[in-house]
């Protein structure tokens, strides 16, 4: 049995990281709800961008951006990927990377080209051992998503898309459903496929357009894509601190029952020792 | 009472404004847009500037600056999508070129030569210390 002192030293040790642990857990659950809060703030715009592309969809022109058309045949994919920056957040980043991985053997197996755009240092990393054809990547966005940090990465894949390059753009990203479910998906980024030719019936006006339809339409697809993707790093970024905060939460439990488990086993050592001596005292002084 | 029609201003990251107004001027890029109620539809970029707005009951125009974005009329909704960044075409193909090569330089610096079936590898270690970890916890009386 372990005595007296180490076990002392165990505990002590055992405190201090639970310490830690209920300090990032408070620290998350405070970003968590400004990230909560960033997550909605974003929901507005995209919810008017979606309806003016519906409009514009439905509305008659004669100019069918390339965002728009699906292609017979797709021989290689664009993957974004959107991980945390950090670690300590439970399977976060695994669960979506898994996914990610078993989407991209399909893909390897079909004889498609991939290539990759790494949002987040978790996922930059593991693509980077994956050996994956990464074309840009966007680390230490800090805890506030900024749009400007993703336009350049993101243009990277939009241009391919436009020349030809990749056929198909899918992004992954973890989805904030309550603070205490967080679900991996893959979602299709580009051909915009059905969801913006909705259920309205076909409109017979057209826009004005200023200076010309091209210019404008290319303009609002491309900010369609963006504000798409700004929601799903919001969303990301919310589920990061929740997982994490659930996570430190655990961490701190754990530490307490290991803190009592171990205060028993001290107790127990002390109560022997004190028995042993007592024991060695009253046998000796039987003795005289 | 003068007509009035509804104006959402709003940016990537929030609702900078959503109000009535009885006349609106934007900063198109064909030059000033000034906006009644019931214009015909009406689809155009907006330059980086300010937009005025006539509140109901106001004597001053409420003054908003944008960098710049997309504007929709319709005879009863304006609706500016406003970028939160200054945007121009070179500037974002810089901001693209720049992406491209912090990629390839990473990718020059990747020192392993791994492939998919390690990292699945890697993966699922560290699925399975999930699951050891929720067991560990699941398990009464510890």
């Amino acid at each position: 049995m372990a005595s007296g002192k180490e076990i002392r030293n165990k505990i002590k040790s055992v405190e201090s990281t639970r310490k830690i642990t209920k300090a990032m857990e408070m620290v998350a659950a405070s970003k968590m709800r400004k990230a909560q809060d960033r997550m909605r703030a974003a929901r507005p715009y995209g919810e008017k961008i979606r309806r003016v592309a519906g409009n514009l969809s439905h509305a008659l022109t004669d100019y069918s951006h390339p965002f728009l058309v699906t292609r017979e045949q797709v021989k290689s994919v664009g993957l974004i990927t959107v991980t945390s920056d950090k670690g300590l957040c439970g399977g976060l980043n695994t669960n979506v990377l898994r996914l990610a991985l078993s989407r991209m053997k399909e893909w390897d197996a079909e004889g498609k080209k991939l290539q990759v755009t790494a949002i987040g240092n978790r996922g930059f990393s593991f693509m980077m051992r994956a050996g994956a054809n990464i074309v840009s990547h966007v680390v230490a966005m800090g805890d506030t998503p900024h749009l400007e940090k993703l336009i350049g990465p993101t243009k990277v894949q939009l241009d391919a898309y436009i020349k030809g390059e990749i056929d198909v753009l899918y992004i992954a990203y973890t989805r904030f459903i309550n603070t205490m479910k967080q679900e991996p998906v893959i979602e299709q980024l580009l051909p915009l496929s059905g969801e913006l030719v909705g259920s309205s019936s076909r409109n017979s006006w057209d826009y004005l357009y200023e200076p010309d339809a091209k210019l404008v339409i290319d303009d609002l697809l491309v900010r369609y894509v963006e504000a798409s993707l700004y929601q799903a790093v919001a969303e990301n970024m919310a589920s990061e601190q929740s997982a994490r905060m659930v996570a430190m939460k655990a961490a701190s439990d754990n530490a307490k029952d290991v803190i009592g488990e171990l205060k028993l086993v001290y107790n127990k050592a002390r109560q022997a020792s004190i028995t042993k001596e007592l024991s060695e005292i009253v046998s000796g002084a039987a003795a005289v | 009472m003068p007509l009035r029609v509804h104006v959402d201003v709003v940016s990537a990251e929030e609702l900078i404004y959503s109000g009535e107004t009885e006349f609106a001027v934007f900063p198109g890029e064909a030059g000033e847009l000034g906006i009644y109620p019931r214009h015909t539809p009406l689809l155009t970029r907006v330059k980086p500037g300010t937009v005025r707005l006539k509140i109901p009951d106001r004597d001053d125009f409420e003054l908003i600056y944008v960098s710049g974005g997309v504007l929709e009329v319709q005879p009863t909704l304006i609706t500016l999508l406003s970028d939160t960044a200054i945007r121009a075409h070179d500037l974002d193909e810089a901001k693209s070129i720049e992406a491209k090569q912090r990629a390839e330089e990473a990718l020059k610096n990747r020192t392993t030569d791994a492939n998919y079936a390690s990292a699945e590898a890697e993966l699922a270690q560290a699925v399975a210390q999930l699951h050891a970890i929720k067991k560990l916890r699941k398990r009464p009386g510890s």
